[in-house]
């Protein structure tokens, strides 16, 4: 570490290569199936839909890409006092559902 | 007090000029006076408001989804991390973007416009359905252009699109319009290496919304994923946005070119690599 980089703010370029290459895996591996998320989540509410009555307004979809893994979490809003939270690994091709009962 | 909410296009014809970096230091900027804001991306297949917003890791859902009624509005707006009246509404990355629909695109701005204070559609370069589309129920448009030719005959061609080919324009109303400067270089300017602000507005006669100096800050905020207005909002570009963005809530302020305080460091070493 030279005597000057102490002066110097942390540049940001290491920080825009790390994002672009996560970004970019997801990309090229994704290719052409781009709807899988859409697709997962029609899927698993016309499972839930089977047992219990859920509005799509109740149903929150969030994403987080990482490097080694992947989550996707649907959060199921379910009006009997229930609540049913599942989440997917992506990668690891290792569901793990958890249930919570309120 | 009903909400009367403002669709606002950020628009160019050139790519390349800062679009989407406006776009992004814009939203941050209204968002942080509390006003609701939701950034709307329109460039179907070439989506980069995500990464320059620094949301790409969360998005689910896009604005294709949403036009073909597979996911609902709220499930693809994804909210900003740093500022929480702030929302994005991502591009789709994989479709073409001929899966836009006039209806679709309109359905959705009404239905933002009852949940937003200022709705801000990125355009795509070009004149194609893109473009069209993202400027085709604007109340006010943002022309950015940088002070070189291509890019001022670009903004002209625009400018007569949004005269004739909106929602507004078609009714006989008028879209606001503005300028706004960007990628302005006042040493090359001097020089006249650069077309003056004062060319540029004459020959586009509308007024100027501000005038962007070329930074090294804007690069490191699409580095860091960030809006330039957030991550450096002290800087030359972070405070013409700010100042911009107030202009653009009524505010007469008059135009100035910020400069950044370059370092001491900097100015004794920093020039050597360059």
């Amino acid at each position: 570490m030279s005597m000057f980089s102490l002066f110097r703010r942390p540049s940001s370029a290491p920080v825009a290569r790390d994002r672009l290459q996560i970004l970019l895996a997801h990309e090229r591996a994704s290719c052409g199936q781009s709807d899988m998320l859409a697709i997962l989540q029609q899927e698993l509410l016309a499972v839930i839909a089977k047992h219990v009555s859920v509005e799509r307004d109740n149903v929150v979809v969030r994403m987080d890409r990482g490097t080694t893994v992947s989550t996707l979490e649907i959060d199921v809003e379910i009006p009997t006092s229930i609540t049913f939270e599942a989440t997917v690994r992506e990668q690891t091709g290792q569901p793990r559902p958890k249930f919570k009962i309120v | 007090m009903t909400n009367v909410a403002k669709v606002l296009v950020v628009t160019s014809g050139k790519g390349g000029v800062g679009k989407t970096t406006t776009s992004a230091a814009l939203g941050a900027a209204l968002a942080q006076t509390g006003k609701r804001v939701a950034v709307v991306d329109f460039d179907v297949g070439l989506r980069n408001l995500d990464l320059v917003m620094g949301a790409e890791r969360r998005v689910v859902f896009d604005l294709i989804n949403v036009v073909q009624g597979i996911a609902k509005l709220s499930q693809a707006l994804i909210r900003d991390k740093r500022i929480e009246t702030l929302w994005l509404l991502p591009a789709s990355q994989t479709r073409d973007k001929d899966a836009l629909t006039e209806v679709g695109v309109g359905n959705i701005i009404d239905e933002l416009r009852g949940k937003f204070d200022w709705v801000i559609c990125d355009s795509p370069a070009g004149i194609e359905r893109g473009a069209t589309l993202a400027m085709r129920f604007a109340d006010a448009a943002i022309v950015v252009t940088n002070p070189e030719v291509s890019s001022v005959r670009d903004s002209d061609r625009i400018i007569g699109l949004l005269d004739s080919k909106t929602a507004k324009a078609e009714k006989g109303h008028c879209v606001e319009k503005h300028i706004l400067i960007t990628r302005y270089d006042a040493q090359r300017a001097a020089l006249g290496e650069m077309l003056t602000i004062g060319d540029v507005l004459e020959i586009l006669s509308l007024p100027l919304l501000g005038i962007i100096p070329e930074s090294r800050e804007v690069l490191r905020a699409s580095n860091i994923g960030s809006p330039v207005t957030v991550s450096g909002a002290a800087s030359a570009p972070g405070r013409a946005y700010l100042h911009a963005a107030r202009r653009l809530c009524g505010e007469a302020l008059p135009i100035t070119i910020p400069t950044d305080r370059a370092g001491l460091l900097y100015k004794l070493f920093g020039r050597r690599a360059a």
